[in-house]
């Protein structure tokens, strides 16, 4: 109960009337950035970190979380409306996301994110209010091939979740694989697949792949089909939230299994993109509506976006304990803790409680602040799915040739963006899954450096990937996500006794999809 | 806004605009001045060293008003910063543009093979020396360098080295390790110093060389223990940083044995063929930099050796360095073919 007592402290903190306005205009700030594809949450922290230099390193942790929180829950309004993610993490959320938009049921899914991107923050809040240092001892456990496993099983949990065949998210992934190989060798660190041309050098980011294969992307095809939005019919009215809080309860159970999932990623730190793909394909196969995804359903909403907030969340704690970043968000904000003359490490809750816990305090008032501010204005952007085809195109066209500017402020990389978008054009009219390219491209990096790593620890052997227990239930389990859809067929055709519960299992398919 | 609105506020800018202009001109027969937005390049991803650096430069310019132009910090870390570097070839006489530096300055070129080489650039300033400590977990037997090398060598090739990057400081250091004692590692590479701190205090790996402001917070918790330090003499700071020890009580790698030493350079570049007053402006703004109380408490913090150098010592400082990079690297085997 230590715990409760210093969290009331932080509230304290908190009470300074100027705390709480450095908190909404830094969740309004935040939602903007979110808004923006390219201009993530980690660049958004660096552009105004140093605005916060003349204020007490409490407010101006305050205010930049409270930027981080705005950027996650920001990041779904694209995904929804337009089918553009604007954070990496949000991509999950596209696939139910945006055919509900398309529905005309985009207030719905905007106020289901939001709420439940809540949800997922306010479990992993309590967790660090609670379970700090015991979380942070499990995430020292993770080496090499702890980490590789779990990027694997990432791989593999997503292989046969799509309405696609899985040889096609198999392609497509490895499409991502060899654009994510193109820059350095992590671990020679030499050039490799630059062919002489410098410009390659810093490889291919992957939101550059997520502007393009996704927003340029979708407006091709939309300019195709006749220049009209599909979802033109987006119902605006604030009873839209009531109704679809009365839905939520539901989905408990996905929203606390996106919860764990995304507290997981966010610890080890596989970060918010991994934890909000894993979360969506876990809650595909395990909910009875799992058939319907991809066809606009509600709890194909709520299962990544409870998984990336929780996962932003709890990738602070590492910050805080260990002074290692769980995300790139956080990773700026650690050098904002050093320039305000905080050491972030395992003696920081000791030395600077006031700040600890004042920060603790700010992530559960942010959240509160940031679910008032975006959902009284999901009327605000849902409405601007009536502005007529011919008029956005250009604007979103323009917003994302700004974002990839962005990222590395290289022109170069608006006319990657522009080839992706013509490869994402392709993709979809050859009906190959996006998602597992942006997924392998983000990745990619990760896992082969934690592969070779681990390949250099045990000189060569693979045997490192079933050394221990943590390391090799991770990894079977993988392989038993891989080899999912092809055990399920067998079940089935060599299981007669099965067929009954099969047959079950279509007819509430077929009554589930009845109108 | 309507065009007669929009004339009326044009015409007082324009006013303005000119006698800005004006007033710019007869200031650069005196003294160089930034005229528009100075660029800062950090050849580093967001979060580390360099770029923690760069940003806290940054903020101090902003707090205390050194600038009259506002100084826009930029990352351009792909490539170990080969992007950052070939920027600065690619924009000779702009003087609008500076960059940070790190050992990557001389070894990214060696072992990518980028065409850029630090002559490539005008040298204004060193700001520090960052040093580089020799760390085990506290958990571990080894009270000290020799203990640990000797233990490295008799298991042979089984004791793991983890480092940032490939074929940087890091890695540099643990070959030259290896070729002065015959004790071999294994070296694992991880994105960045947080995750090496990490590995060492989860016993995934046995040593780290990490920078001080890497490991202090380790340090101060009991989890991690400090060998020794890859300088010439001790570093000078003396207060207690633990219950029983301060910086200067880390013995230097020398005595304790081991023939080695390694600084980074932590120091401001700009494009070549740049005007002489410009490159003074930025030696003097820098050592306005220096003096600030946020600047010297954080190179306490860091343990920073505050050597300040600039014009033709710093030169000549750069090209010793620049020659011991060439030299270590082609004893590694380092050197891109």
């Amino acid at each position: 109960m230590e715990a409760l007592s210093s969290l009331i402290d932080g509230f304290g903190v908190l009470g300074d009337p100027m705390n709480i306005m450095y908190m909404f205009i830094g969740i309004t700030l935040g939602v903007l950035i979110g808004v923006l594809p390219g201009l993530g949450g980690a660049n958004g922290v660096a552009i105004l970190l140093p605005l916060t230099f003349s204020m007490s390193p409490t407010s101006a942790i305050i205010m930049l979380s409270c930027i981080y929180w705005g950027a996650l829950f920001g990041g779904a309004i694209t995904s929804v409306l337009f089918n553009i993610p604007g954070e990496p993490w949000s991509v999950a959320t596209t696939f139910d996301g945006y055919p509900m938009a398309q529905q005309g049921r985009a207030g719905e899914a905007l106020t289901g994110a939001f709420t439940s991107s809540f949800i997922g923050a306010l479990i992993a809040v309590v967790i660090l209010t609670f379970l700090a240092p015991l979380v942070a001892d499990f995430a020292l456990e993770f080496g090499p091939a702890e980490l590789f496993a779990v990027q694997l099983l990432t791989f593999c949990s997503f292989v046969g979740m799509g309405k696609e065949p899985p040889f096609k998210t198999i392609a497509a992934m490895m499409f991502g694989f060899a654009l994510a190989a193109v820059g350095q060798d992590p671990t020679t660190g030499q050039l490799r697949m630059t062919f002489g041309w410098y410009e390659l050098l810093r490889g291919f980011d992957f939101l550059i792949a997520v502007i393009g294969l996704f927003g340029i992307g979708e407006i091709l095809l939309t300019m195709e089909e006749g220049l009209a939005f599909r979802g033109k019919s987006a119902k605006i009215n604030p009873r839209i939230v009531l109704q679809t809080w009365a839905q939520m309860p539901k989905y408990w159970i996905t929203a606390i299994r996106g919860a764990i999932v995304g507290c997981w990623m966010g610890i080890t730190p596989g970060g918010a993109t991994p934890a909000s793909f894993m979360s969506y394909g876990l809650a595909k196969r395990m909910s009875k509506r799992g058939g319907n995804f991809g066809k606009g359903e509600l709890e194909g909403v709520v299962a990544p976006e409870t998984a990336a907030h929780a996962a932003g969340t709890s990738a602070l704690l590492p910050m805080l304990t260990l002074g290692i970043p769980g995300s790139p968000t956080a990773a700026v904000l650690l050098g904002g803790l050093l320039i305000w003359g905080l050491q972030p490490g395992p003696l920081l809750f000791i030395e600077q409680p006031e700040f600890v816990w004042g920060l603790i305090a700010s992530m559960y008032l942010g959240n509160i602040a940031g679910l008032i501010v975006v959902l009284t204005t999901v009327p605000l952007f849902a409405a601007i799915l009536r502005i007529p085809f011919s008029i956005i195109a250009p604007v979103i066209i323009a917003i994302c040739a700004v974002g990839a500017y962005t990222v590395n402020n290289a022109l170069l990389d608006m006319s990657f963006m522009l080839i992706f978008g013509v490869i994402g054009y392709v993709f979809k009219k050859l009906s190959y899954p996006l998602a597992p390219v942006v997924l392998a491209l983000v990745l990619g990096d990760m896992a082969e450096s934690n592969f070779r790593n681990a390949m250099v620890l045990s000189d060569g052997s693979l045997s490192i990937f079933w050394s221990n227990g943590l390391v090799g239930s991770i990894c079977g389990l993988a392989v038993f996500m891989l080899l999912w859809p092809a055990i399920s067929y067998a079940l089935r055709r060599l299981r007669p006794t099965a067929s009954r519960s099969q047959g079950e299992h279509v007819a509430g398919k077929e009554r589930s999809t009845a109108p | 806004m309507s065009y007669r609105l929009l004339v009326r506020s044009l015409i007082p800018a324009t006013v303005v605009a000119l006698m800005v202009s004006v007033a710019g001109v007869e200031d650069a027969k005196a003294e160089w001045k930034p005229t528009k937005t100075v660029e800062f390049i950090i050849p580093a991803g967001t979060g580390g060293g360099a770029d923690q650096m760069a940003r806290m430069i940054q903020g101090i310019v902003q707090k205390h008003g050194l600038m009259d132009q506002s100084l826009v910090v930029v990352n351009k870390a792909g490539g170990s910063g080969g992007e950052g570097f070939l920027d600065i070839k690619d924009s000779t006489g702009n003087p609008h543009k500076i960059i940070i530096t790190l050992s990557s300055l001389f070894t990214t070129p060696l072992a990518t093979g980028i065409p850029f080489s630090w002559e490539d650039a005008t040298p204004v300033a060193m700001l520090a020396l960052d040093e580089f400590i020799l760390w085990v977990n506290a958990d571990s037997p080894y009270k000290s360098a020799k203990e640990y090398i000797d233990a490295a060598k008799a298991e042979a090739g089984k004791f793991v080295m983890a480092g940032t990057g490939s074929k940087q400081e890091d890695q540099i250091i643990t070959v030259g390790l290896e070729q002065a004692t015959g004790a071999k590692f294994k070296y694992i590479s991880e994105k960045g110093g947080g995750d090496v701190a990490k590995a060492l205090v989860g016993n995934h790996a046995q040593s780290t060389v990490n920078n001080p402001i890497e490991q202090v917070s380790f340090w101060k918790a009991g989890k991690t223990r400090p060998l020794c330090v890859f300088d010439n003499e001790r570093i000078k700071l003396t207060e207690k940083v633990t219950a029983d020890m301060a910086w200067s009580d880390i013995p230097t790698c020398k005595e304790a044995g081991v023939n080695i030493d390694y600084v980074m350079l932590r120091g401001i570049f700009m494009p070549a063929d740049v005007p002489a007053d410009a490159v003074a402006y930025y030696v003097d703004l820098f050592k306005k930099v220096r003096e600030t109380p946020e600047w010297q408490d954080f190179m306490a913090k860091g343990a920073f050796n505050t050597t300040f150098m600039e014009g033709e010592e710093y030169k000549a400082w750069l090209k010793k360095a620049a020659d011991t990079h060439k030299d270590l690297m082609t004893k590694a085997g380092f050197i891109s073919g």
